[in-house]
């Protein structure tokens, strides 16, 4: 295991409460906090393990979009990234551009393995590395909660619908984090100090030779209609009554 | 006219109820002719159920013992090659669903748009961003061929009375061996399908064991209902990763979904917003859980649950 791709988004963070334009045009993102999208941070950690368990793999933080997403990528690099490209871009990116475009740091960097988030928190559309795998042609393994890498395979446990799956794969191949992988660890000052001094290249999308298509129009976005709030009960037996009386018992 | 490929989901002797509920999505397009795919070792015994779904005049079988598990790698090449000719592919948004299909989406380099919840046209479509916080509607270009997850919980199951004609087709394809399924492991018992169940019972971080979600689990074995469980709860190793309810876990539509000792963070509550009723019990009067719930009752879950369970015996 040379080395070891991560992919990393600028999403809203997860705390922020998203709401709609009143123009219906989008969701408001002026001055709403931004930060690596959760699931690519579990990605990260993982590589950062696979590099400390001994395999001293150089691990190499991509992403894709506007010149701020260096802040990100320098909290990659601060968690401990040797090094970080950013693809810029002002277009949006849907997966499958990411993915194209991904391909083409992959060929150049030529990974063992290119880790993930299973999805991003803003569009969670869930597309990205099954994508990259197939343009890629290589093997994927999805939501996985348990990887263990020998030599030129992996093995990777699976959180599927009906509980775990084990598959086994050759490397290189592209892997998707679920959420109980890891806990990724925290940030230190002087962690962010020598961040600093890391390489981050930043490239042009269009050097890539990839088109920032906009496959898919959005018409419209609007809020989801709420429910109503409902009624209290005072004790179990009026729980039950009314329950029974919605005919929902 | 729409000719629309549903990616057919199965065990190989149960049809998965996801594929009913992605031809009630297809049946919202205009004019379309709908067909299932089944993919699989042996797909005679579910071939004959998808058959059997109202609105489906053809299902295409293609066995080969490759087939034997849905691994994206093999099902992929495989998928694509059927879905030329088509003018629409639809794959469940279950696990299966949302490994399988962007990688056929890719294969054909076309874009996919994920997690249907709702038909406008043959190329519009209405789904969820930011946890369901917004809802964005879409245009698909229509000189391509549109791939799409469909989110089944927005969809009731088409019903049971069709007779489509059954082909099988054999694929001149080489599949790669790179990826290849060793096992699996499921923690959860014969209990009904979370997803697919009327009733479902959930518990939460506040459950503070496994051993204590017993008391859940004999409350839903009284009325038939699915366990489900909150990300806090699974991660804290109570339940096991299937029951998870919420953003990343399993979107549910039950008719009455009870939460038991889950406060109701937006990631949860995005999984559970088509449940017909939601009841919400929790010691904390401030729990945003209330703000949904169609019931509320503030009491401790360790009183409450068996009590329920009591009250509902006999």
């Amino acid at each position: 295991m040379k080395k070891i791709m991560v992919c990393i988004k600028r999403v809203v963070d997860y705390n922020v409460r998203v709401r709609v334009k009143p123009d219906e045009s989008g969701v408001m993102l002026e001055g709403v906090k931004m930060s690596v999208n959760p699931f690519d941070e579990i990605a990260l950690e993982e590589a950062l393990r696979i590099k400390e368990r001994g395999t001293n793999a150089e691990v190499v933080a991509v992403s894709i979009g506007v010149a701020d997403t260096q802040q990100q990528l320098r909290t990659a690099l601060a968690m401990g990234a040797d090094r970080a490209i950013l693809v810029q871009t002002d277009h949006p990116v849907e997966p499958l551009t990411a993915a194209q475009t991904l391909l083409a740091v992959a060929k150049k960097e030529s990974p063992d393995l290119i880790l993930l988030g299973k999805q991003a928190i803003d569009d969670d559309a869930n597309q990205t590395a099954q994508m990259l795998a197939a343009l890629w042609d290589r093997p994927q393994a999805t939501y996985v909660s348990k990887l263990a890498v020998d030599g030129a395979k992996a093995t990777a446990t699976r959180e599927v619908d009906a509980g775990l799956e084990t598959i086994e794969i050759d490397l290189p191949a592209v892997v998707s984090v679920d959420l109980r992988l890891n806990e990724p660890r925290y940030v230190k000052l002087p962690d962010i100090m020598k961040a600093k001094k890391k390489p981050l290249d930043v490239i042009g999308l269009d050097s890539l030779g990839v088109a920032a298509s906009t496959w898919l129009k959005p018409v419209k976005t609007v809020a989801p209609p709420q429910r109503q709030k409902g009624i209290m009960v005072k004790d179990v037996t009026e729980l039950v009554d009314v329950l029974k009386n919605k005919g929902l018992l | 006219m729409a000719k629309i490929l549903i990616i057919g989901e199965h065990d190989g002797k149960t049809l998965n109820p996801s594929t009913h509920k992605c031809v009630t999505c297809a049946k919202g397009i205009p004019d379309a002719a709908i067909s299932v795919l089944l993919l699989g070792a042996d797909t005679a015994v579910v071939a004959a159920q998808a058959a059997a779904i109202q609105g489906v005049t053809e299902v295409v079988r293609v066995d080969r013992p490759e087939n034997a598990h849905p691994l994206a790698a093999t099902f992929a090449p495989q998928v694509a090659a059927v879905a030329s000719g088509y003018t629409h592919l639809f794959g469940p948004s279950t696990s299966f669903g949302k490994d399988l299909t962007p990688r056929v989406a890719a294969l054909l380099g076309v874009p996919q748009v994920s997690d249907l919840m709702a038909v406008e046209g043959a190329h519009r479509f209405r789904r969820p961003i930011y946890a369901g916080n917004a809802i964005v509607t879409v245009d698909a270009d229509p000189a391509r061929l549109l791939v799409a997850t469909v989110r089944v919980a927005s969809f009731e199951a088409a019903p049971i009375g069709g007779s489509a004609t059954i082909v099988s087709r054999s694929l001149d394809l080489a599949l790669p061996t790179h990826t290849r399924y060793v096992g699996a492991h499921s923690g959860s018992t014969d209990r009904p399908d979370l997803q697919t169940a009327k009733r479902v019972v959930s518990g939460g971080r506040a459950l503070a064991s496994a051993e204590n979600f017993k008391i859940l689990f004999a409350l839903a074995d009284k009325i038939g209902a699915a366990v489900g469980a909150s990300r806090a709860a699974v991660d804290a190793g109570y339940a096991p990763n299937e029951l998870q309810v919420g953003q990343t876990g399993k979107i549910i539509a039950p008719e009455v979904y009870m939460a038991f000792g889950i406060s109701g963070a937006i990631q949860h509550l995005t999984g559970i917003k088509d449940a017909r009723t939601i009841v919400a019990v929790n010691k904390d009067p401030e729990a945003p859980i209330f703000e949904v719930a169609d019931l509320g009752l503030v009491a401790d879950l360790f009183q409450v649950v068996p009590e329920m369970t009591r009250l509902l015996g006999g």
